[in-house]
């Protein structure tokens, strides 16, 4: 059961991803009164990305992004395998890291600007995953995916506060606005495309598909407040997690993007009301 | 075991030895075999008590002539200290170095105690030795190469290698002594002389900032032999007993808290880290036998031997507050800085932190990891120290900012420092196993707050080393050539400390169960697995990943077909990815620094607040708890 939830992570994850990142486009279209793109746009971007002359800025900027994307299929292969939550997120920081390494290595202005902010955007949402993952130990008893998932009631009843916490760090991880410091859509923008200011083709499309890992990952989390023992909780998360995505999308329309120190100070304000007091009466009760 | 006297002996001879040599080639010789000698000897010490079955040995009843000498050391020790406080002005250190010396006398006169043993050789203690040998050992050797090119660069500073030398070695010695006894009275003496001789390390270079701060280290910890002393004198007087093992097993709240407070100092944490930050100063190597195999090494020591007496009692939460309320103060001051050595040395007290509240807690679990964060953090960071005083000697200087493109001037040694940053926090060198297993037992032990800490502490370690590792990573091509003027003995230190860290990760499981869970045995009585299988698989995949991944990716991308194009720099780019063309139409040069939020964790900003909460703490809780237990 894990292998095959493993290898259907690993394969449909990018598609998923990709049509979620459609929707995104297509939600946020008509939000502005537009059209937007057909269905498959993304999948069409990669393929003329994956088409492209292999330019690049130095020799590693490949391999750090490649290793970017391995690591967020292994943290994301952990979590889809039942296996620690802690350990999972653990490797996500890791992930992450080779990304910013990535746009560091290339010692060039709007890149480096892109990598310092998104060190900052970790440093933001990296207690209230840690504290998330004691919540669910201390609501379950496990830090075990697979025992979590396996209660009679779903985690989300006594553990309301983290899941808004991590609604409001969703943002930062899908690089939606507010939040969106460390790269943006358009290269109009003040530091230009930020962390992929340097990034073209193929290395570019490798960074797109690890992203669609990373959404799927975070979608899961999502999903593991709300699934349980019971088979009906499982259309459920999935509902649940279209209503968180479809509730990102709506935030990074209506809202302008802030800078670090809003980014810093609220995150960790809200970690700490959100998860911290959740995570405090969780204690108490036990 | 007649090997233990000889053990402690021979670097204390060493000292001796090496300042009647002027020739500095021949006394690096003898530095070498000296530090290969005290290695050696340590491994036979190993050899000799696993054939003796391990376990706890004890050794060395009543010996009174040592008892003697010991007593007339200590007043050698408080002349020299009287004497140096008088000639630098430093009046109120005269006070605290005769109050203790006076009040150990008092009590040795008045109340004398008989021990049974005096040494006690136990797994801790034996994993303590081979720390101090080999750490420390291959610093020795390290400085060799180091002093002769700082004396090249320095030439401002007199030339006193030969004390430099000596004073390592004799810190060896003391610190070996101290892990090796049981008696109190013995274990004060050798934690004095490491306060004198750290004293007397920081003060290397004799300008006003090395003086006064090997006077703020000397105060600070001679603060804490105060409180070490009076533990001997209320245990002499109350229980009758000065042995630390009998202590623990008593649960004696005052000497076991004054003790606390003891190692508290030595640890350097909150309110009395400036000393540790201080100590900065000095030469390298002493930076690097200061951090990770010595001194504030003697102060965890000392806590994780106090353990079982502070589980679930309010001294146990007082240290553990103060640990985790010093781990994350220390590592948002190490955001705000750009030199080199003080990150490092941020780092230290921050991660000493961690040790202490885990030691605080005093569940099997937080010693487990107390332990592990200890044997990793000791190879890791004197690896760190050692690279960063290769990369000053060479670049002539230690600022991160001028370590931007590291990796294509000085390549061998940002490799060096690349693993020794990766295993100070990555997935899944010890480090951050270890801070796993601490998570889950402060979950365990019902203390949230020190939960909270480790959750935001673990995001801002994240920030400063990520930063500095990529500044080291950065392919920034510059004109100015840069030769590596690193000797071969500071290499092979390096990289026998890059091996070990690399081995210590790949033989994890093998150092949890055959090294740290007989020291649980031995201080619980029982022990249990504390990683259990699945978490093994976890971390053998996270291992292969970490290694194999960039590898293999190295690889395959090796032979892709690529086209190198410029850099985009906003202003036209000239061509060489470092200068642009400005708005005058004039090449100006590309300069990227590093975030430091100086004005958001500026120690400027920190450092009063925290010592005044951790102050506060301390003294609260201290009047509460010895109050309490009148």
């Amino acid at each position: 059961m894990p292998v095959l939830s493993v290898v259907g992570y690993l394969v449909l994850a990018p598609l998923v991803g990709g049509l979620l990142d459609a929707l995104d486009r297509r939600v946020s279209a008509r939000m502005q009164g537009r059209q937007g793109p057909p269905l498959l746009q993304p999948f069409y971007d990669i393929k003329k990305l994956f088409s492209k002359q292999m330019i690049a800025v130095n020799s590693v900027q490949m391999l750090l992004n490649l290793s970017y994307l391995v690591f967020l299929a292994v943290a994301g292969s952990m979590l889809f395998a039942g296996a620690d939550i802690l350990m999972c997120l653990f490797i996500l920081s890791t992930a992450d890291m080779f990304l910013v390494m990535a746009a560091s290595s290339d010692s060039s202005p709007f890149s480096t600007l892109g990598a310092g902010r998104e060190m900052i955007q970790m440093m933001a949402y990296e207690p209230l995953t840690l504290l998330m993952a004691v919540g669910f130990y201390l609501a379950t008893g496990s830090f075990h995916v697979g025992d979590i998932i396996q209660m009679p009631h779903s985690a989300v009843l006594v553990m309301p506060g983290f899941l808004l916490g991590f609604m409001f760090i969703t943002a930062i991880k899908l690089r939606k606005s507010p939040f969106d410091l460390s790269t943006s859509h358009h290269a109009h923008q003040e530091m230009v495309k930020g962390i992929t200011t340097e990034m073209a083709g193929p290395t570019l499309a490798i960074m797109n598909i690890a992203e669609y890992y990373e959404m799927v990952l975070m979608l899961g989390l999502v999903a593991l407040f709300f699934i349980n023992e019971h088979w009906w909780s499982w259309p459920i998360a999935i509902v649940a997690c279209l209503v968180v995505y479809l509730l990102e999308i709506l935030w990074d329309n209506v809202s302008a993007r802030v800078k670090w120190r809003t980014l810093l100070d609220s995150c960790w304000v809200v970690t700490l009301l959100a998860g911290g007091l959740n995570g405090l009466i969780l204690m108490l009760v036990r | 075991m007649a090997i233990i006297p000889i053990l402690i002996g021979w670097p204390a001879l060493m000292a001796l030895v090496i300042p009647l040599l002027r020739n500095p080639r021949v006394r690096g010789r003898v530095v070498y075999v000296g530090a290969a000698v005290v290695m050696v000897l340590a491994a036979f010490l190993l050899g000799a008590w696993l054939q003796g079955g391990g376990g706890i040995v004890s050794l060395c009843g009543s010996v009174p002539v040592i008892d003697h000498l010991m007593l007339a050391g200590e007043f050698a020790l408080m002349v020299l200290i009287v004497y140096l406080s008088i000639k630098y002005k430093k009046y109120p250190v005269v006070l605290l170095s005769v109050g203790q010396t006076g009040l150990i006398t008092w009590s040795e006169l008045t109340c004398p105690v008989e021990s049974p043993t005096h040494i006690q050789l136990d797994c801790l203690s034996m994993l303590m030795i081979l720390i101090v040998a080999l750490v420390g050992g291959l610093i020795c050797i390290y400085a060799v190469g180091y002093m002769q090119a700082y004396h090249q660069h320095h030439k401002d500073y007199q030339d006193r290698s030969g004390f430099f030398f000596s004073m390592l070695f004799f810190f060896l010695a003391a610190m070996l002594g101290l892990v090796l006894s049981e008696n109190l009275v013995w274990m004060y003496f050798f934690w004095e002389i490491t306060s004198v001789i750290s004293f007397l390390l920081i003060g290397y270079t004799r300008t006003e900032e090395a003086v006064n701060n090997s006077f703020r280290a000397l105060w600070m910890n001679l603060l804490g032999g105060f409180g070490f002393a009076i533990a001997i004198v209320v245990a002499a007087h109350t229980l009758h007993t000065v042995q630390l093992g009998e202590l623990v097993a008593a649960k004696a709240t005052i000497p076991v808290v004054l003790l606390a407070m003891a190692g508290l100092t030595k640890s350097a944490q909150l309110p009395f880290s400036s000393w540790l930050l201080g100590a900065m100063v000095a030469p390298t190597p002493s930076s690097a036998l200061l951090h990770s195999a010595t001194m504030v090494k003697a102060g965890v020591y000392l806590l994780i031997r106090l353990a079982p007496a502070m589980a679930g009692n309010m001294t146990g939460m007082t240290v553990a507050f103060i640990g985790g309320f010093t781990f994350i103060a220390a590592s948002m001051m190490a955001i705000a800085q750009n030199d080199g050595k003080k990150v490092l040395a941020f780092s230290t007290v921050s991660n000493l932190g961690l040790i202490v509240a885990c030691a605080g807690i005093g569940a099997e679990e937080t010693i487990w990891a107390a332990v592990l964060l200890m044997i990793f953090h000791s190879v890791s960071k004197s690896m760190l120290f050692q690279a960063v005083g290769s990369i000053e000697n060479s670049l002539g200087s230690r600022d991160i900012e001028d370590m931007h493109g590291l990796l294509l001037r000085l390549p061998r040694l940002t490799y060096i420092m690349g693993i020794g940053i990766a295993g100070m926090y990555l997935a899944p060198f010890g480090m951050l196993i270890s801070k796993w297993v601490a998570l889950k037992a402060f979950v365990d032990a019902d203390n949230y707050l020190l939960v909270i800490f480790l959750a935001y502490g673990s995001a801002t370690t994240m920030l400063y080393w990520t930063k500095w590792l990529c500044k080291l990573v950065s392919l920034h091509h510059t004109k100015v050539k840069v030769t590596d003027v690193t000797r071969k003995d500071q290499y092979l230190s390096m990289y026998i400390h890059a091996a070990a860290t690399l081995g210590l990760c790949l033989l994890f499981p093998l150092v949890s169960s055959r090294v740290v869970t007989p020291i649980i045995e031995e201080l619980y009585g029982t022990a249990h697995e504390v990683l259990s299988m699945s978490v093994l698989t976890t971390m053998a995949i996270m291992l292969i990943s970490v290694i194999f991944v960039p590898s293999l990716m190295f690889l395959l991308t090796r032979s892709a077909h690529r086209h190198y194009v410029p850099i985009y720099m906003g202003g036209v780019n000239e061509g060489d990815n470092t200068y642009f063309t400005n708005s005058f139409g004039d090449p100006e040069h590309l300069y990227l620094s590093n975030w430091y939020l100086r004005f958001e964790f500026g120690r400027r900003r920190l450092m009063r607040p925290g010592v005044i909460i951790s102050a506060g703490v301390i003294i609260v809780m201290l009047c509460m708890i010895i109050g309490g237990a009148v």
